[in-house]
């Protein structure tokens, strides 16, 4: 992994995207570091009183020539409401980048599979596949067709598939209740998923059942954000390990769910 | 040039900025933002004799400018440290200090006596005061008689230098700082966490696993401060001071109260350059304020 920085990154964007959700894109000064899918940064909020830790926050794009990341945020909580009021202009100190990343597969067919807010990562994901010529498919669960985020760009790295727990867009229901898991034939030998505990505890589920390689990043409550507090620890079969660093990626062989 | 060098009974800093143990990992987690050689010295994680996985998930909760845990000294073990950590640290030109617990005195009897047979490690930090295990941990440091027995034992197997961390969750602190030195403790650190608890009232259930927790951060640091200030003018040997400190100022603060030394603590986890950021403004502030050394600032509060 690559060295890891703490910075001032400007605001050079704050985009509202629809309900709770907000896309920052944050400019450095110098060359950014080397980012891997799933990685993400560590961002200071102040004018919050209630925030006192750091936020862990996933990278959802990189643009290394405007050297620029761009964050995609739920407002969750205070923390989370002060970035959304964030100006161009304003800066954010940031360390980055974070965590492990997708053990990306050179062969084979990949289905990325996201739910809410954790459709955030799967869009670099999705475009660092594309510079070593994958497209992969891509399976969002949204609640409602209001709540689609950035759809024609994830459109340009993917064939997208969509469910919606109302039936507004898309297949009616869960991303497990999807046909693409329901059918014959799963064409797929590999699944990378973000989203709520829930959906990934079924998808695990589902993996293990089908012998399907799978792998989720996980979004534990945690301070330090580099392996030294251990306070995000996920239990494994190899014991407790940190989501920060050991993950946030992780097989689903490994968890104990 | 300001003269930074401390002398903590023996034990050489070249400055005074130390990390508090359990927030600086092994030092090497913070190799990309840290000069480690730039540091006083500092303190490892929390090491027991056997490895242990520590406490369930959930394991931290935030609070207003502060956090509790409730890690439960998870470590991989004593042999683990001396095999796999130690060839990593032993060249650096700086003091790593190892934190010892146990649950028992035989236990930190050993651990200490282990880690007493590695030449580069010039001291230890004796944890009597961890509140999130079960046995042993802060219940040696919350009653004079049994803090002086486990310190008086590891006395007898450690020959190097001896810092004792204190717990802050006793009614009289100075009263087990001197059983502690009496027992033939090299220097104290306070203040260890704060027992608090936290509660989700959406869930109605506790925010930690083990619903207690050690509570640090910038909330706590005038309470250590004051600590800090009592045990200094009651024991002859050299106080280190840790308890919310993220600036410069709050070492500084430390200092004057009577600390010879400091740690930076939970701060790491907020600025992973904390440490040298508190180190830098402790040189500014010397120089701004005509100190040309630091010893001028230990005790130096004016009345």
């Amino acid at each position: 992994m690559s060295k890891k920085v703490i910075r001032d990154l400007r605001v050079i964007g704050n985009e509202r995207i629809g309900g709770s959700f907000f896309m920052l894109t944050l400019q450095s000064e110098d060359a950014l570091p080397v980012i891997m899918p799933a990685q993400f940064a560590e961002v200071k909020i102040n004018n919050s009183v209630g925030t006192f830790l750091r936020r862990p926050i996933s990278i959802h794009d990189v643009d290394y020539d405007k050297q620029t990341i761009q964050l995609l945020v739920k407002i969750a909580g205070d923390g989370t409401a002060t970035l959304a009021h964030l100006r161009e202009g304003d800066l954010l100190n940031v360390v980055f980048p974070l965590g492990n990343t997708f053990a990306l597969p050179l062969s084979g067919r990949v289905l990325l599979v996201g739910g809410g807010v954790g459709v955030a990562p799967l869009l670099f994901t999705a475009r660092y596949m594309q510079r070593f010529g994958f497209r992969p498919d891509i399976l969002l669960g949204y609640r409602s067709k209001s709540n689609i985020l950035r759809k024609e760009v994830y459109e340009k790295f993917g064939n997208v598939f969509y469910s919606t727990d109302d039936g507004s867009f898309g297949e009616k229901g869960t991303v497990m209740q999807h046909s693409i898991f329901n059918s014959e034939n799963f064409p797929y030998t590999e699944i990378l998923a973000c989203g709520p505990e829930p959906m990934m505890r079924a998808l695990a589920k589902w993996a293990l059942e089908h012998k399907v390689e799978c792998e989720v990043s996980l979004e534990n409550k945690m301070a330090c954000g580099i392996g030294a507090c251990l306070c995000c620890v996920q239990n494994t079969k190899d014991g407790h390990k940190c989501v920060c660093t050991e993950g946030p990626v992780f097989n689903v062989k490994q968890l104990l769910w | 040039m300001v003269n930074l060098n401390v002398d903590i009974n023996g034990l050489k800093l070249k400055n005074p900025v130390l990390t508090a143990s359990g927030t600086f990992g092994f030092g090497l987690e913070y190799a990309d933002f840290v000069d480690l050689e730039r540091l006083g010295g500092f303190i490892v994680k929390g090491t027991t004799l056997n490895p242990r996985e520590g406490n369930p998930y959930p394991r931290m909760a935030e609070t207003a400018s502060g956090m509790l845990n409730a890690v439960g000294l998870q470590n991989k073990g004593v042999d683990y440290f001396c095999k796999e950590n130690y060839p990593q640290l032993k060249d650096l030109k700086t003091n790593v200090l190892v934190n010892v617990s146990g649950s028992c005195i035989e236990d930190y009897v050993e651990t200490a006596r282990r880690i007493g047979e590695l030449p580069n490690i010039p001291a230890i930090e004796l944890n009597i005061s961890c509140p999130n295990v079960k046995e042993g941990g802060m219940a040696f440091g919350t009653d004079p008689k049994s803090a002086g027995e486990v310190v008086a034992a590891v006395r007898k197997a450690y020959g190097k230098h001896l810092m004792v961390k204190l717990s802050p969750n006793v009614t009289n602190i100075v009263s087990i700082a001197k059983a502690v030195e009496d027992a033939g403790a090299d220097s104290v650190s306070l203040v260890n966490t704060f027992l608090g608890m936290a509660i989700d009232v959406r869930t109605r259930r506790p925010k930690l696993s083990t619903i207690t927790g050690g509570m640090s951060g910038p909330a706590i640091k005038p309470i250590a401060v004051r600590m800090v200030w009592q045990v200094a003018h009651n024991v002859k040997i050299p106080v280190c001071g840790l308890g919310g400190i993220v600036t410069a100022e709050d070492a500084i603060e430390f200092l004057l109260a009577g600390a010879s030394c400091i740690q930076v603590g939970t701060a790491n986890f907020l600025y992973p350059d904390a440490t040298v950021r508190v180190l830098d403004g402790i040189e500014l502030y010397c120089e701004k304020y005509g100190v040309k050394d630091i010893s001028e600032l230990i005790g130096g509060m004016k009345q």
